[in-house]
């Protein structure tokens, strides 16, 4: 007879039926019962040293069981509230407080510290130890972690945070009793571009956010539930904000997107949302930037435009885009006669005729489905961690092979190089390679094609191979979409969605292909390519490369500062929410095409929020579905248009600093700090970033 | 001395190391990471004259076995015998545990910080000669107090004989490990106290 799938436990006289193989700790909260616990996290091995989660097993040896670590039986009674319960879990408690600092006052974690909460419940209202209590020396983790290791109560989860999520085995226990130090024993910060969440998954104050500290409290911050657009993962987000300012930036849980997870730039880069912001219009006036009014500005660029041939005027959307100023901007446009729009700032070769050829179409939780993996011109860690993250842990759950074509780099699992130049796409494609049969033999096989294989001249041969092998491999079928595309800009599925690829490509508009060039946050190009002779509009919220190219310069609000519509690059819609205002004269971008529409007298159909969002839909119906995500097998195997033959040459990484990769994070200096932390050592010959 | 720069086992030790590595089955090379740290710190006494084992040394077991860094540092701090910091030509052991200390364990350890001029535990002479550190049970209760000096216990010690013992060692000789007072390995003091004569009939 086959085991049963599920075991019937009774917690407290409430009988519940949980999966075999679960622990007490979770029949336990199957059945409501909040149990205390320092070492135990869902995501993480069970350790069972905090001893914080004991429980009363009947007809089990007379003692309190560790509920984390103990197996679930079927039938089993347990008790969480009785007095040797209670008192078992005072004595933990008691011996966790004796080298425990009462500094609460001065902790960053007060107010939402496991501890603080627990030692409620089961701490002592008076100390009986009198001895010295330990001290020990504070580490240094790098620019974004704080440590403070005298509060550290030894729960080791940073350290298998370390090991198995962020796959950087550098953190670890050394000595043993009551010498025993949790760090990296080595002086050194560390090299994970997750290190962010050592911070939430610490349960005291040992491991704490460096630029946070000692900035606020948590019970004085507005919380609003937003999206991240740092990169095109599309994490979930919590902005904590104090009044005008973005303070904080915690990730919120998304099972299917970074279950609780948020990668450093993301968390980190906010306090560029305070430095170099455009705050006000500015106009050239004879060569110089003026401040200026917005009708000023306006009338700037309604001037310009005046009699010019809708051909002679375009567009670029930048890397934090939202769909709704895309979709204004192109509709502007469109009323001045030109469709001339790109969404494309590193010129990949993406193919929009169907959304297959440009999405991650397994979906970042269908990783954990698929059994073979093909990484072409990509390098997920820096592009996007948390799928990396994801990649790493199907990695850790059974037999994954993973290769790599494109510039060697270490991803954290055990990946077969097979080389960096797409010749050898051409031999995984004509069945040569040996990883072709190792592709072919899986049941569920996936490929990653990274914008360091889109981005360059034979962009469009690449993605058709791609798309080739993965038709050859068994990737396409009814039932499974192993295709994928790695994008590195939040706004790109959604230009993409909106049809903000069409007319003059960007290398088009660039040496005086058009008149008018408007940027909308666009600064991921070199603007030295834009002829002399054109008028620039900067529209964004930074003044970055665009801005420092630009005539006139509207400034437009963050991803925090307006509600705003993101297609991930999974294409998940999601919506920022508006945490903060945009500074001084800044406004959201819609509204400022929408302003500017009626201002030339060709006033846009839509004037509220709701009316872009039904403007949205029906361009394209995905702006339907907000926060789901249908997955669809493939149907149709037809595959992008390709054009010319592979060159030789090999993909380069398209991110080489990931700390700065958008206004944002070049704008602040806790990103500098980790981009100076993380500098090869200068003996290796590197070129500047 | 300040941690070296750089570490790899000689001929000697890679002998070692091959050997200590083939007793686990493939893949699992990296449960021979104490035998590899025992090597690395011998290697250290052989070539350097002190037997301890710098960072580097760890960074090139975790190189050899296959395994991140920081697990060899957890290791090599876990255990007292691995000496992590640079330690003296001669490692002196005091056995502090309830019998020794019964049995005088304190003259000896006194004895140790006469001879030597060194002030507490875990402290080296100035000469670099000598380190002192405290350890329990060594586990030669009978013939408590016990000094050991390396890996040789000398036993059944007081003050004068740490004392001689001391500038032996000073003076590169390495007296005859074991009891000092001429015990046959733990029988009783003064010879055979039973069995001395067959019972009459």
């Amino acid at each position: 007879m086959a085991p049963s799938l599920t075991v019937k436990v009774t917690v407290d006289g409430i009988e519940v039926e949980v999966p075999n193989g679960s622990n007490v700790l979770q029949a336990c909260e199957a059945a409501g019962k909040e149990i205390p616990r320092f070492c135990y996290h869902e995501r993480l091995s069970v350790a069972g040293n905090c001893r914080m989660c004991l429980v009363e097993i009947e007809k089990a040896p007379p003692k309190p069981f560790a509920s984390c670590a103990y197996p679930v039986n079927d039938g089993m009674v347990v008790h969480t509230d009785t007095p040797m319960v209670r008192a078992a879990r005072r004595g933990v408690m008691e011996f966790l407080l004796i080298n425990h600092p009462l500094d609460c006052p001065i902790c960053d974690q007060g107010g939402e510290c496991d501890l603080q909460d627990q030692s409620v419940g089961y701490g002592g209202d008076s100390s009986r130890y009198s001895e010295d209590k330990r001290a020990v020396l504070n580490k240094d983790l790098g620019p974004l972690v704080k440590t403070v290791m005298t509060r550290c109560i030894h729960c080791t989860r940073c350290i298998r945070f370390c090991t198995e999520i962020a796959g950087v085995p550098e953190m670890g226990a050394t000595a043993r009793g009551e010498s025993m130090e949790v760090g990296t024993y080595v002086q050194k910060a560390l090299s994970s571009e997750l290190s962010g969440n050592l911070v939430d998954i610490c349960p005291v104050g040992a491991l704490t956010s460096k630029p946070y500290a000692f900035v606020a409290r948590p019970w004085e911050l507005k919380k609003t539930d937003s999206i991240d657009v740092l990169d095109a993962v599309g994490s979930a987000i919590r902005v904590d904000t104090r009044g005008a300012e973005v303070l904080r930036i915690l990730p919120r849980l998304n099972e299917d997107v970074n279950e609780e997870w948020l990668g450093d730039k993301s968390r980190y880069a906010l306090d560029g949302l305070k430095r170099r912001r455009l705050d006000t219009p500015w106009v050239n006036r004879d060569g110089k930037l003026v401040r200026a009014t917005w009708p000023e500005a306006f009338a700037a660029i309604a001037a310009k435009l005046d009699g010019m041939p809708g051909d002679r005027i375009g567009a670029i959307a930048g890397d934090l885009a939202d769909a709704e100023a895309m979709i204004a901007l192109k509709d502007v446009l469109a009323s001045l006669g030109s469709a001339n729009v790109d969404c494309r700032q590193d010129g990949a070769a993406l193919d929009a005729h169907n959304p297959a050829f440009y999405t991650f179409n397994t979906s970042i939780a269908g990783i954990e489905e698929a059994d073979a993996l093909l990484i072409v011109g990509s390098n997920p860690r820096r592009e996007a961690p948390l799928i990396n993250a994801r990649i790493r842990k199907r990695g850790l759950s059974g037999r994954f092979p993973v290769a790599m074509i494109g510039a060697e780099a270490d991803l954290t699992y055990r990946v077969q190089h097979l080389g960096d130049t797409p010749d050898v796409l051409q031999t995984l494609l004509d069945g040569t390679h040996a990883f072709a049969e190792t592709l072919a033999a899986a049941k569920r096989p996936m490929i990653i094609v990274g914008q360091g294989a889109l981005a360059r001249p034979d962009g469009a041969a690449i993605l058709a191979s791609a798309w080739a092998l993965a038709a050859r491999t068994g990737m396409l079928r009814p039932d499974w979409n192993g295709f994928n595309v790695l994008h590195t800009a939040a706004a790109r599925v959604g230009g993409l969605s909106l049809g903000f690829a069409s007319g003059k490509t960007l290398a088009q508009m660039m040496n005086g292909g058009v008149d008018l060039l408007w940027l909308l946050g666009a600064d991921e190009f070199d603007t030295a390519r834009i002829g002399a002779e054109t008028f620039v509009v900067y529209q964004g919220h930074h003044g970055d490369r665009g801005a420092a190219r630009a005539d006139v310069i509207l400034p437009g609000a963050a991803y925090t500062e307006k509600s705003g519509t993101y297609v991930s690059t999974e294409g998940r819609v999601q919506r920022t929410a508006q945490a903060a205002f945009p500074p001084g004269e800044a406004k959201e971008d819609w509204k400022i095409l929408r302003a500017f529409s009626a201002m030339i007298d060709r006033p846009l159909p839509y004037d509220t929020l709701d009316g872009v969002w039904a403007r949205l839909a029906a361009v394209n119906p995905i702006f339907h579905r907000i926060d789901m995500l249908p997955r669809f097998g493939c149907g149709d195997q037809t595959g992008p248009v390709s054009q010319g033959a592979m060159s030789a040459a090999p993909f380069e990484q398209v991110i080489h600093n990931y700390y700065m990769t958008d206004p944002i994070s070049r704008a602040s200096a806790t990103m500098a700090a980790c981009t100076e932390a993380h500098r090869p050592a200068p003996s290796v010959a590197v070129a500047a970033e | 001395m300040s941690e070296p720069t750089s570490f790899t086992f000689d001929a000697e030790s890679q002998a070692l190391i091959d050997a200590a590595i083939a007793k686990y089955p493939a893949g699992k090379q990296a449960s021979a990471v104490l035998p590899l740290l025992d090597i690395a710190q011998r290697q250290m006494a052989r070539v350097a004259g002190s037997a301890w084992v710098p960072v580097v040394a760890m960074d090139e077991i975790g190189r050899v076995l296959d395994m991140p860094s920081i697990r060899v540092y957890e290791i090599a701090t876990f255990y007292f015998m691995f000496n992590t910091k640079q330690i003296g030509r001669f490692h002196l052991q005091v056995c502090g545990t309830t019998p020794c200390w019964l049995r005088g364990s304190d003259d000896v350890a006194r004895a140790c910080r006469e001879a030597t001029g060194i002030k507490g535990y875990g402290e080296s002479s100035e000469d670099g000669m000598f380190t002192l550190t405290e350890v329990e049970c060594l586990g030669a209760c009978v013939n408590a107090p016990v000094l050991q000096v390396d890996d040789d216990y000398y036993e059944d010690m007081d003050a004068e004989r740490v004392t001689t013992l001391i500038a032996a060692l000073r003076r590169g000789e390495r007296p005859t490990p074991g009891s000092t007072i001429g015990r046959q390995s733990s029988a009783p003091e003064g010879g055979p106290m039973t069995l001395n004569t067959i019972p009459a009939e």
